[in-house]
């Protein structure tokens, strides 16, 4: 992106405000061009009235990210890859989370295949309000075989919508399962030195995104990079080879942070989104957990760093609870503090003898309590106190959650506990037992202790709730 | 076609037709230009016979245009004057890869180094240390190419003066040795391989022992005793007893150049400070995710304390994986950024308490407490991996020093934490042919 500030995309806006594209004002418009929650194309008179047409070209331009952003797949499920235009999150965000694939064979029987594809597909871990999940499939060609791997291809389409890679140094092999896949838009794996002229005429015939591989080589890979793009090809994503141990891994680190940063500065030739293998894990250690753990500081440090799209084998939830959690937190927008309105919430139906349980506005720590109790079927009230986005136990050390603004939260929401509520008791989180008396003195009710964690709360519930005497 | 035209007839033919009224044009036949020119052919002739050859051309492409022909197409391709369209040409019509050098320029900007702060004394210095750690010195984000980094990451073990309550996969390592600190100390460094041993002296909290400052100092001389690392001496976190404990343990540990935790701004920081000073320690400036209160610590102890720079470390906080570890990792990175680039109130090593990752539900509970989850598999895999990516993430962001449990998680944090920094040799992998590697 070429431009930073609103100031300089309003410029090229009509600045009429005449609100069609939702916003009030053309400038309230710029600045989601540069937050990118806007288009340019979202400013209809732009759009539709010629004069504008050159000035719309010109800001689509400036807006495009420095980094090449490549779809893989089609529909609800594709995903895109690249479009980033800084090297620090901080300095703005990171767009398009790190595409994960899991890889599976050719060689495998179909029950293995099958049960491997839907556990890829329907893994998924509640966090903040949504589920984490994974993205892709990359179907391997181990057996050499054009005919074996498009029967797999096929099968894996069959069993889901995920985006594929499809992998093989071999042109024949790749074109067999293209003449079924091309549809799907799947990711070609992997135009080399040595096949790189059948690989682009494959790209260009079914019109897919192709990954160049050149092992520890940038002269090549740019010079690969450079001859597609020569040839009309653009949907590039680059691997410059994922070396799993030792002084290898290191350089394989300082591989990423230079097509990245060449990338960012402007060298368009080598500007698209890159490829880590942290698979290769497995050909470096023996024993599963060894390979598994190894393969997860890979994904990492190449999902920290600069990898937009990677290949793994481990399916095993100790492998992808990390992967999935360490993906939302370098793409979380670190600029947007990450809260919920507070407020009393109703869980399910809850009546004058539902609990009523304090919690904080953290994002995190609300929708963590909101899911424990309305996936048991707990009817409650949540009073969600305003503690500045911060957590629990750091709200009480730091004063942000006191008795004073628990007393605050019900009476803003006009909830009068000895009005609404039969036991007149609240449930204060585990981790701030310390503020009972407190509590119990500023709203003259009395106070239960829950549990450190509401992952136990329903349990909990079940031996402490009702309270004994009214 | 059985009548025989000259050349110059069949121009003649052509040039004076109004190719704009031409209607329902058919060719027939082959037209055969047949040049017997032999081996009398004089320059003069060919030249006149191009000419008129070239003239027909013209004529001909004039009436291929008007049927729709792309002729200029053909011209230039044939005549070598562009690159074919691609609409065009199914191959790939370039034969050779097109050379390219990759090259990127360091960052300039990154101008001033980490300030070096070394811990533990050997008898040279006054103290029985056997080995030192040096934290700092970097002059780029960690493990970059633009320049060296001089040390590498050091690993501190907790251990505390009384049994605590811990994931079940930590306690088990621990079992034998927690109510003996000295002890424990001895395994972490014997058998985990700890560079040095954090001793939290929590049972001096009002709230749980309330053991006075002057026995809390007796644990730290007998974890001094027991081992020959650095030490870190932790309080309680309690603000009203800390800095009392502090300046106990400070006394009793003189001469070993240990690092105090922590000094902060809700606390006598200037105690915990002049402890630090008078008996020839550094001290751990804590704050809470926010950088400009770093900043007003870090200057306080400077101006205010007359703590000397190589005398100060920095704990950001560590959030978990999953808990607000987006927040430490861009505050530590900013941080290390900002003092790259000459914020000297910014520029000390920083330590992060990566064993916070075991707050996380996902490192210790059995199972997942939702309907909705998938499997979460068993905790004993879980745990060691959720402290380890919590603590490689913010190595990546420039922390130097890691306050961990878990043996398993030392072993591959350091692992990966020296491959980076370029220690570790081992066996190179062929992964030219890894996409049919058997798995």
């Amino acid at each position: 992106m070429k431009v930073n500030s609103p100031l300089e995309a309003y410029k090229y806006l009509p600045k009429t405000n005449c609100g069609r594209c939702g916003e009030d004002t053309c400038m309230a418009f710029a600045s989601h061009l540069i937050d990118r929650s806007n288009k340019a194309t979202d400013c209809l008179p732009m759009v539709e009235d010629d004069k504008f047409t050159k000035k719309l070209e010109e800001l689509e331009a400036l807006l495009a990210p420095e980094i090449r952003e490549v779809t893989i797949g089609v529909g609800e499920k594709a995903v895109k890859i690249g479009g980033d235009d800084v090297l620090f999150r901080h300095k703005l965000t990171f767009f398009n989370k790190t595409a994960y694939a899991y890889d599976v064979t050719d060689t495998m029987d179909e029950k293995e295949l099958l049960e491997r594809v839907n556990a890829i597909q329907n893994f998924k871990k509640f966090y903040v309000g949504d589920f984490l999940s994974v993205d892709m499939v990359a179907v391997r060609c181990v057996s050499g075989n054009p005919e074996t791997f498009a029967t797999t291809v096929k099968k894996v389409m069959e069993t889901t919508e995920l985006p594929m890679v499809l992998c093989s140094f071999d042109p024949a092999v790749l074109k067999a399962s293209l003449e079924v896949a091309a549809e799907r838009k799947p990711l070609l794996y992997a135009a080399t030195k040595d096949n790189w002229q059948d690989m682009a005429a494959l790209a260009k015939e079914y019109e897919v995104p192709v990954t160049l591989f050149a092992p520890n080589d940038l002269d090549m890979l740019k010079t690969l990079a450079k001859t597609f793009s020569e040839m009309g090809i653009d949907d590039l994503v680059l691997d410059p080879g994922t070396m799993p141990t030792g002084k290898d891994l290191k350089t394989t680190f300082g591989n990423f942070l230079k097509i990245r940063r060449a990338g960012i500065e402007g060298d368009r030739d080598i500007a698209y989104p890159i490829m880590a293998v942290p698979l290769t894990a497995w050909m470096a250690y023996d024993d599963e957990i060894s390979a598994s753990y190894w393969e997860t500081v890979l994904a990492s440090v190449f999902t920290i760093k600069y990898g937009d799209i990677m290949i793994m084998h481990s399916i095993q939830p100790h492998a992808l609870l990390p992967q999935v959690h360490i993906r939302d937190t370098i793409y979380t927008d670190p600029r947007k503090p990450v809260t919920v309105d507070p407020g009393i919430m109703e869980v399910g139906e809850p009546n004058a003898d539902s609990p009523i349980i304090i919690t904080t506005n953290f994002a995190l720590t609300y929708y963590t309590v909101e899911s424990d109790v309305s996936s048991n079927q707990v009817d409650c009230y949540i009073a969600v106190v305003d503690t500045d986005g911060i957590g629990v136990e750091a709200s009480v050390a730091g004063g942000q959650l006191t008795a004073a603004k628990i007393k605050k939260t019900l009476d803003d929401a006009g909830f009068d506990l000895k009005d609404k509520t039969s036991f007149n008791t609240v449930i204060l989180p585990g981790l701030s037992a310390r503020l009972q008396g407190d509590v119990e003195d500023q709203l003259g009710s009395k106070v239960l202790i829950g549990p450190a964690d509401s992952g136990r709360l329903p349990g909990w519930l079940e031996t402490n709730w009702p309270p004994e005497n009214k | 076609m059985s009548n025989k035209l000259k050349l110059a007839d069949f121009n003649k033919l052509f040039k004076d037709l109004d190719v704009e009224s031409l209607e329902g044009v058919t060719i027939e036949g082959d037209i055969e230009l047949n040049i017997s020119g032999g081996g009398g052919l004089n320059p003069a002739m060919a030249y006149a016979l191009g000419h008129e050859a070239a003239q027909i051309s013209l004529h001909i492409a004039n009436i291929a245009r008007m049927l729709g022909y792309p002729v200029d197409q053909l011209f230039a391709e044939g005549m070598g004057l562009v690159p074919p369209s691609p609409a065009t040409v199914a191959e790939p019509a370039i034969q050779n890869l097109i050379d390219s050098k990759f090259e990127v320029a360091k960052i300039a900007e990154w101008n001033t180094p980490i300030q070096e702060v070394t811990l533990g004394a050997t008898s040279a210095d006054g103290g029985s240390r056997k080995k030192t750690v040096t934290l700092g010195g970097e002059k780029a984000m960690p493990y970059y190419f633009d320049a060296e980094m001089p040390h590498r990451n050091y690993v501190t073990i907790d251990v505390f003066d009384m049994p605590i309550s811990m994931a079940k996969s930590v306690k088990g390592n621990y079992a034998d040795v927690m109510e003996d600190p000295a002890e424990w100390a001895k395994k972490v460094v014997n058998d985990y391989n700890a560079d040095m041993v954090t001793i939290h002296l929590i049972s001096t909290d009002p709230l749980i022992n309330d053991t006075p400052a002057k026995e809390a100092a007796k644990v730290v001389e007998d974890v001094l005793q027991a081992v020959d690392v650095p030490i870190v001496i932790g309080g309680s976190g309690n603000p009203q007893k800390d800095p009392e404990v502090l300046e106990r343990a400070a006394e009793v540990a003189e001469g070993e150049r240990a690092l105090l935790a922590s000094a902060s701004l809700n606390l006598d920081y200037e105690r915990v400070a002049k402890a630090a000073t008078d008996h020839g320690h550094a001290v751990l400036a804590w704050t809470q995710l926010e950088i400009n209160a770093q900043k007003e610590l870090n200057r306080k102890l400077m101006k205010q304390c007359n703590v000397p720079r190589d005398s100060i470390v920095m704990d950001p906080t560590t959030a978990a994986l999953g808990y607000g570890l987006d927040y430490a990792y861009s505050n530590m990175e900013r941080i290390r950024m900002s003092a790259l680039m000459g914020d000297e109130e910014l520029n000390f090593p920083m330590s992060s308490g990566t064993t916070n990752a075991w707050g996380a539900r996902e490192s210790w509970m059995k199972e997942s407490p939702l309907a909705g989850d998938s499997d979460w598999g068993p905790r004993e895999y879980r745990g060691p991996i959720w402290e380890i990516v919590t603590g490689l993430t913010l190595s990546l962001a420039g922390n130097d020093m890691f306050m961990m449990m878990h043996p398993t998680s030392v072993q591959v944090l350091k692992e990966i934490t020296q491959t980076l920094f370029g220690s570790i040799e081992s066996t190179p992998t062929d992964i030219s042919n890894w996409v049919t590697a058997e798995v």
